[in-house]
């Protein structure tokens, strides 16, 4: 256990060793001098700070390995630098945007389970026949759809065409709701402002052509690993067995059949999140949603290298650190795995 | 041990159970209730700041001038007459060169997180405004940008020979020279006015470049919360000195793209868009909820003769050239039916316009022969110089060119279109190189002086403005007497002289006026398009 532990804190801390050096790396790959990617300063702004305080470590006359220092200090003391374009601290815009992207995939995964799971049930208890064709299809369909198309179709046809749904935004901006959290659900809950029911129902109303945009790909997906499984699971001996003590196929499903063709496939979906996250900065983008992805390729835009820097290095110190504790937990909880199959990412 | 189980409810049950649950569900979701005490403009771009004597950027002046201040003087949204706002009444002197402004009472300035004005608008904010722009010694002159490209484009700074303040509620403005278009200056956008007492309070503070990012201003709104390239965010102000009605919260959502401005006012996300683009102008007229205004511009798009050279010097040439075109066709091919045909040079909305003047008619059979009567044999060459620039008096000269020599090929003539880069372009035909040219202007205040003079006059020729180069004694008279006059009748007689004289001589063919549009949803009321300048919400409810 305690060996386990180790084995992938270690591992986390040279993943996030690399990362920090290759976002380092970075500020000098960009144009410009590597000083001001990584402060967002322009030299004389960052003078002149220096001159008013001594707070600031980086020095311009320094070399590689002290600038890679103080820019560990710096970043762990959460002083990300600041943007080129806005001039805001990066540290406060990404903890305002990260929190809508994953909020958005949580919900997409969220429901994606919901829909895929009882369905890739169905078609594999229906093997073979109509229904499992049917579902099967309609996967293949709503698999190979990229995920962007399918979002400028549901916008075309729910909110342009019919006008049900709004198209971009996470909340109408008629309403005010501070950002505690940065997650909008949460936020609402805790905010004092009137007529909530409302307030709710235009947040809920913004994130359903997202959501299922991205989920729509995660659920057809879900669907064939879940059918997979359960074929296999009730291709196995101890179902054959089962049958033979007099179960009905009711019985036989709900007492071996679930729990052991959900074993193997619970890891494979939490490791859709990735996945997940990069189809939600996609999707973002679309929908003008204030998430990580629409922030980054805001950056992109406007060539603003210092927050480029800063929000891979946030996506990806968050992927790491989700995957490999997903990974650690189903590491422990299931005696079965000996080593470390998955120790990577 | 076998358990009984209660019979398996269907999985068709089910479905239809959640279902029905979903159509619930939907029937309260997509029935979008739109908030009566808000209103949302989905505006083009973040301002750079908000006070537009700082900057002469459309999406600046739409977010400050007229939600956050007032101006002395505003115009009339529809007549264009120069109206009292924070000004009551004004007296002209009879040399026309000192203004004394009575000013309104009991103004009140917004109150804002940092700030608690302690008094009412008076003369020292009007002092405090004018010479922050005007004097380099004042505290705020250097402050931001420390440049003022409006004013100083007017020389304003030049011709204000002083103010001063003769009580708390009286101001007089000494002007080195009588000019009669100076009061039509001080309602521009650019001319707003600050709080003294609040630039006081900054300095004390050490924070003057504040007075620009958290602005006070006597305005229907004041600012709540600006968040770059995302929104602005205005609440009423409580105290606001006109009668007006006003939504709670003033919301400017930005978004720079055009389509997506467009689809936001479709699903209601937004209650007006800023500058629809003109091929989606059909989108939103079949849209029934949707209400697009038209106002013809303050621009002039326009064909200039060189009137230095002949034959161009000839006005019976110039008639007989402008004869050959088709002026409709060109609205309809280069402004999409978005601009209105021009008789003179002003637009219809300005008080200086005039219907009845000497129409030019497409006859290329009457142009050949009045070519032909002045020696102008078939197989004649000129030159139009298109300009290579996308304005909104002309979106596209070049293909209008080619237009313009298809028509005269008719005549006879034959037609070299000529085009440089744009710096270059328009130094040589501030050389008068040219022809004839395909061009325009953009007015910026209400003022008519503002197209004669800088178009037409002998002045402009040297300043290089005036692409016909033509200098008549006429018409300048004419123009210089209007100014002398500061009655509003009196000066449109002398405008209308000057469009007679225009109309017989044709020194350029006005070709159009291209509209601005303005597009919103049903629910907004009072929405109107200002043609002198910024978008105003003082005033718009929503149903």
């Amino acid at each position: 256990m305690v060996n386990i532990l180790l084995r992938y804190t270690n591992l986390i801390i040279i993943t996030l060793f690399i990362l920090s050096l290759l976002s380092f790396s970075l500020a000098y790959l960009f144009p410009g001098n590597p000083i001001e990617v990584l402060t967002g300063l322009k030299l004389e702004e960052l003078q002149k700070l220096q001159n008013q305080s001594a707070n600031i470590a980086y020095k311009p006359e320094g070399s590689v390995l002290s600038q890679y220092g103080h820019y560990m200090s710096e970043l762990f003391s959460g002083n990300w630098g600041v943007s080129f374009n806005s001039g805001q601290p990066l540290y406060e815009e990404i903890m305002l945007s990260l929190p809508a992207s994953i909020e958005l995939s949580a919900y997409a995964l969220t429901l994606s389970l919901l829909v895929g799971l009882p369905l890739g049930f169905l078609a594999a208890l229906r093997h073979h026949r109509a229904t499992d064709y049917t579902l099967l299809s309609i996967s293949v369909v709503g698999y190979s759809i990229p995920v962007f198309w399918l979002a400028l179709i549901l916008i075309l046809v729910f909110s342009l065409q019919f006008g049900w749904l709004p198209l971009s935004g996470r909340l109408s901006l008629i309403f005010e709701v501070p950002s505690n959290t940065g997650f909008v659900l949460l936020d609402i809950l805790l905010a004092d402002i009137e007529d909530k029911p409302s307030v709710f129902l235009d947040a809920f109303r913004h994130l359903i052509l997202p959501t299922l945009s991205i989920a729509i790909v995660t659920t057809t997906l879900i669907l064939r690993i879940t059918r997979r499984s359960v074929i296999e699971t009730l291709n196995s001996e101890f179902i054959q067995a089962a049958y033979a003590r007099g179960l009905t196929t009711r019985q036989v499903l709900m007492r071996h059949g679930i729990r052991n063709a959900l074993v193997p496939i619970l890891p494979l979906l939490a490791m859709q999140f990735p996945t997940l996250l990069t189809n939600a900065m996609i999707v973002e983008t679309i929908f003008s949603w204030p998430g990580i992805g629409n922030w980054l390729i805001q950056a992109i835009y406007q060539q603003d290298y210092s927050a480029i820097r800063a929000g891979m290095l946030a996506v990806s110190v968050f992927v790491v650190i989700f995957t490999m504790s997903i990974d650690m937990f189903l590491r422990l909880t299931d005696p079965k795995r000996k080593k470390i199959e998955r120790g990577t990412i | 041990m076998i358990k009984r189980h209660h019979t398996p409810y269907s999985i068709y049950k089910v479905l239809i159970f959640s279902f029905s649950m979903a159509l619930c569900a939907c029937d309260a979701l997509i029935t979008s209730k739109t908030d009566p005490n808000g209103i949302v403009y989905c505006s083009e771009g973040s301002p750079a700041s908000f006070n537009p004597q700082l900057d002469t950027f459309g999406t600046t002046v739409d977010a400050s001038s007229h939600q956050l201040y007032d101006r002395l003087l505003d115009f009339d949204q529809t007549s264009g007459e120069i109206v009292p706002a924070l000004a009551t009444s004004w007296i002209i002197s009879p040399d026309g060169k000192t203004y004394t402004f009575q000013l309104r009472k009991k103004v009140a300035f917004h109150k804002i997180a940092t700030f608690t004005p302690s008094r009412y608008f008076n003369a020292d904010d009007v002092l405090f405004s004018f010479n922050r722009w005007r004097l380099p010694t004042h505290p705020y002159h250097k402050v931001s940008s420390g440049r003022y490209p409006y004013t100083d484009s007017l020389n304003l700074n030049k011709l204000i020979k002083s103010i001063k303040r003769l009580n708390g509620y009286r101001v007089e403005i000494t002007l080195q020279k009588r000019e009669s278009s100076f009061l039509a200056n001080l309602a521009t956008d650019f001319a707003i006015i600050l709080s003294a007492e609040y630039g006081d309070t900054l300095i004390t503070r050490n924070q003057q470049q504040l007075i620009d990012t958290l602005p006070v201003g006597t305005g229907p709104y004041k600012l709540s919360e600006f968040r770059q390239d995302q929104y602005i965010r205005y609440t009423q102000h409580p105290d606001y000195w006109r009668k007006n009605k006003l939504t709670d919260k003033l919301i400017f959502d930005i978004t720079p793209s055009s389509s997506l401005r467009l689809a936001k006012l479709i699903t209601g996300e937004c209650d007006a868009i800023a500058l629809p683009a003109h091929s989606e102008l059909e989108v939103v007229r079949q849209q029934d909820n949707l209400i697009l205004d038209e106002k013809p511009g303050l621009n002039i798009g326009f064909w200039a003769f060189n009137t230095a050279k002949p034959p161009f010097n000839n006005p019976e040439v110039r008639r007989a050239l402008s004869m050959a075109i088709d002026r409709n066709a060109l609205l309809e091919t280069i402004y999409f039916d978005s601009a209105i045909a021009a008789k003179n040079i002003v637009p219809p909305t300005s008080w200086a316009f005039q219907a009845d003047v000497k129409k030019v008619n497409f006859n290329p059979i009457s142009a050949k022969k009045i070519l032909q009567d002045n020696g102008i044999t078939e197989g004649f060459t000129m030159n139009v110089w298109a300009m290579p620039v996308k304005r909104t008096y002309n979106p596209n000269a070049i293909k209008m060119a080619e237009l313009i020599k298809g028509y005269l090929r008719e005549v006879g003539i034959n037609v070299n279109i000529v085009t440089h880069k744009w710096s270059t372009f328009r130094e040589r035909l501030t050389q008068g190189l040219h022809d004839s040219v395909l061009i325009g202007w953009s007015a910026d205040n209400g003022d008519p002086d503002n197209f004669f003079r800088p178009l037409l006059s002998c002045a402009a020729i040297k300043s290089g403005t005036n692409r016909a180069m033509w200098c008549s004694k006429e018409f300048d008279e004419l123009i210089n007497e209007a100014l002398d006059y500061s009655d509003i009748q009196e000066r449109a007689y002398f405008y209308g002289k000057a469009n007679e004289l225009l109309a017989e001589q044709l020194p350029l063919l006005p070709i159009a006026h291209a509209s601005r549009y303005q597009a919103y949803r049903k629910e907004l009321d009072g929405l109107v398009i200002n043609p002198y300048g910024g978008i105003r919400f003082g005033g718009v409810t929503k149903n």
